[in-house]
């Protein structure tokens, strides 16, 4: 890719400021800047690991965290083990509170070992309990695995999938616009009835389809990295249509006449000197889109064709709670749910604020 | 040029349109590693006749250029095989299709009637406190996800038990009058409906408020308020017509955008729709029903198309075939 020439220093430092002026813009920024952050830090802020999974005690309910004890005095936050009954009334199991034994909550305690960002090797977590304790802050899945480590790794994949699904499909979609619109003729012809092609398939039933042609048997890095690819062939089509369109207009321009005249190539001239042209369009749509691949991400996956167990992604999470029972009695297998819905309207609003600056004719908001 | 050369002009581009769908879609299916009557092989009630006919339908022994042709030509004759279950795929298609064009009809009409006077409401008052919230309202209506939204709603029906958890007919359906199978099919399209309104009413309002805003700042609409035309009548009678016309052209995204979308509302709300069809058939590698399947959902979508097409040519008579 060129370097981004005509979307120069002052027009990004005119980006963060209008963010940051925009009410609702500066709180989706920082709210996903603090969700970033927290999944950044996923190994380090979760008590558990991915693989923690206590098998006795499955949808446990969120812990309660108790600042004032039983005296009703102040005092160090601390928890209760739940503990398992049948009821025999109801045929159900049940939880109830172990008030026998106080866990006290401890804060940048040495936990289990794990390594930061992936290669530092540290074994504090931000909080934990004391030996013998158990603390769910969102309670525990069918497996018995804490529900608030794995939103945070099921996090990492959600909201890095869309971003990563954005760098295979928008060059690939400015490329294959690029070409066809400046090349013109039948090439043009061609590329752009494949590409209609391609956009008549109603996308979810492409997505699925090419989700369900996958291998079972990959490792959880293959089938993340093969998703990506799938989200990216989705997308790109419909957006190599505009920038074609705007590429017709472009290689009219006495720039390009010259790169013609001097010789370059047709490849460099469409990258070096016409794609940088459609630059501040593509950012415009790369944020817009960012929303739409984080909520395929979580349907393929809460569908069971995404990402598998034992990964977490906030789509397979979810999908736990397709049953009437765990909706109605175990509501905390819905917070995924609402993280899709905060992260999507983030992006949402910050790609409108930059939709905004970049495209100033534009009134949709 | 007339209308009706317009369209013959229009279904002529979309037949090579859906030549070219069909060979990405055949090939797409076929790199699958996984044999097409695997399922019904193992399914002891297919007889080995439907075995062997579904062989030489397929021209599973030939090579797979010689395939496609096969199943093209069985295709266009109407003759789209079986499914593992052992029923013809195109019953099962008869029974879903007007299921789905029965929801997204009610859903499209219904965004409609809504989204448009919301938009002109938002772009009359805008930058004022209703605009505000509406847009922040289409934000929130914008970022829902359907599946999500769906599994609220249907909390809500298994808590208050105001509303059927799925399906589209209650067990007892062939027992009712006429008038009883109405209600209890508006009963059961409540709630996916109002998910898939919400979702598609946020952008439908979101597009005529900036139609509208854009139309508002032209030439012709200052010049109809420089000369003291009465505001109601400037906005109604001139800027309007010109904001709509842009909307038609979106009917046919938003019934693309319908079909994907309703995949999996249909599927958490058990709707017997083509979306949870193929969503099915997928799952259980049913090659012949997600072939199937993709082809008419493709059909749909083209037809969507092509009716906004033609409404566009209707309502706006310059518009030319490209």
């Amino acid at each position: 890719m060129a370097k981004l020439s005509g979307f120069d220093y002052n027009i990004k430092q005119d980006l963060i400021k209008s963010i940051l002026k925009d009410k609702f813009a500066r709180c989706a920024f920082f709210l996903l800047l603090i969700l970033y952050l927290s999944v950044f830090l996923a190994s380090f802020i979760s008590p558990y690991s991915k693989e923690y999974s206590n098998r006795d005690k499955a949808y446990c309910p969120p812990s309660k965290i108790y600042i004032i004890n039983e005296k009703g005095k102040l005092s160090f936050p601390y928890t209760y083990n739940y503990k398992r009954y049948f009821d025999k009334e109801n045929f159900d199991t049940k939880y109830i509170e172990d008030r026998t034994k106080k866990y006290r909550v401890k804060y940048f305690s040495k936990g289990e070992k794990y390594k930061l960002f992936g290669f530092i090797p540290f074994d504090r977590h931000f909080y934990d309990v004391e030996k013998g304790g158990e603390l769910y802050l969102l309670g525990t899945d069918i497996n018995g695995r804490d529900n608030f480590s794995r939103l945070l790794y099921g996090g990492q994949i959600s909201l890095t999938i869309g971003f990563l699904a954005l760098l295979v499909s928008f060059p690939l979609g400015m490329l294959y616009g690029g070409i066809s619109g400046y090349l013109g003729g039948k090439t043009d012809f061609i590329m752009m009835r494949i590409a209609e092609a391609i956009m008549s398939i109603p996308s979810f039933y492409l997505l699925i389809i090419l989700a369900s042609i996958l291998p079972a048997n990959m490792t959880s890095i293959q089938r993340f990295s093969l998703i990506v690819v799938i989200l990216a062939l989705i997308g790109w089509a419909g957006f190599s249509r505009v920038v074609r369109g705007m590429v017709l207009s472009i290689k009219k321009r006495e720039f390009v006449i010259a790169s013609e005249a001097i010789g370059a190539s047709n490849l460099r001239t469409i990258v070096h000197h016409i794609l940088p042209q459609t630059l501040s369009y593509v950012i415009v749509a790369m944020t817009l889109s960012v929303p739409s691949y984080i909520l395929s991400e979580s349907g393929l996956s809460f569908l069971g064709l995404g990402i598998q167990q034992p990964d977490a992604s906030w789509g397979n999470m979810l999908k736990e709670a397709q049953e009437f029972i765990n909706i109605i009695s175990r509501p905390w297998l819905l917070t995924p749910g609402f993280l899709i819905f905060v992260a999507v309207l983030s992006f949402n609003v910050i790609g409108d604020t930059i939709r905004d600056v970049l495209d100033p004719n534009s009134k949709e908001r | 040029m007339n209308l009706a050369g317009y369209v013959i002009k229009r279904i002529m581009q979309s037949i090579p349109l859906l030549f070219l769908v069909s060979i990405i879609s055949f090939f797409l299916i076929r790199l699958a590693p996984v044999d097409p009557l695997a399922e019904l092989r193992l399914n002891p009630s297919i007889t080995q006749e439907t075995l062997d006919y579904e062989v030489q339908r397929l021209g599973l022994d030939k090579p797979v250029i010689v395939q496609y042709g096969l199943w093209l030509k069985s295709f266009i004759k109407g003759d789209l095989g079986y499914c593992t279950t052992g029923e013809r795929v195109i019953d099962k298609l008869k029974e879903r299709i007007p299921n789905t064009l029965l929801l997204t009809s009610v859903v499209i009409i219904l965004t409609w009637a809504v989204g448009i006077p919301l938009g002109i409401i938002a772009a009359i008052h805008w930058r004022k406190p209703i605009d505000r919230l509406l847009t922040i309202l289409s934000s929130i209506g914008m970022a829902i996800p359907s599946f999500f939204f769906s599994l609220l709603l249907l909390l809500f029906a298994v808590k208050t038990g105001w509303f059927p958890t799925g399906g589209l007919t209650s067990y007892n359906f062939s027992e009712m009058n006429s008038i009883q199978k109405i209600g209890d099919i508006i009963h059961h399209l409540v709630l996916p409906v109002v998910v898939l309104f919400t979702i598609s009413l946020s952008g439908l309002q979101r597009q005529m408020r900036g139609n509208l805003l854009d139309v508002l700042q032209s030439d012709y609409v200052k010049f109809a308020r420089a000369k003291g035309l009465d505001e109601n009548k400037v906005i109604y009678k001139h800027a309007l017509r010109n904001a709509i016309n842009p909307m038609v052209t979106l009917l046919g995204f938003e019934f693309a955008s319908l079909l994907s979308g309703a995949a999996l509302t249909e599927y958490v709300f058990q709707y017997p729709g083509l979306g949870r069809l193929i969503l099915e058939a997928v799952m259980k590698s049913d090659i012949n029903l997600v072939m199937a399947s993709l082809m008419i959902g493709t059909i749909m979508l083209v037809a969507g198309n092509l009716i906004a097409d033609i409404l566009l040519k209707i309502v706006d008579p310059r518009v030319e075939a490209v």
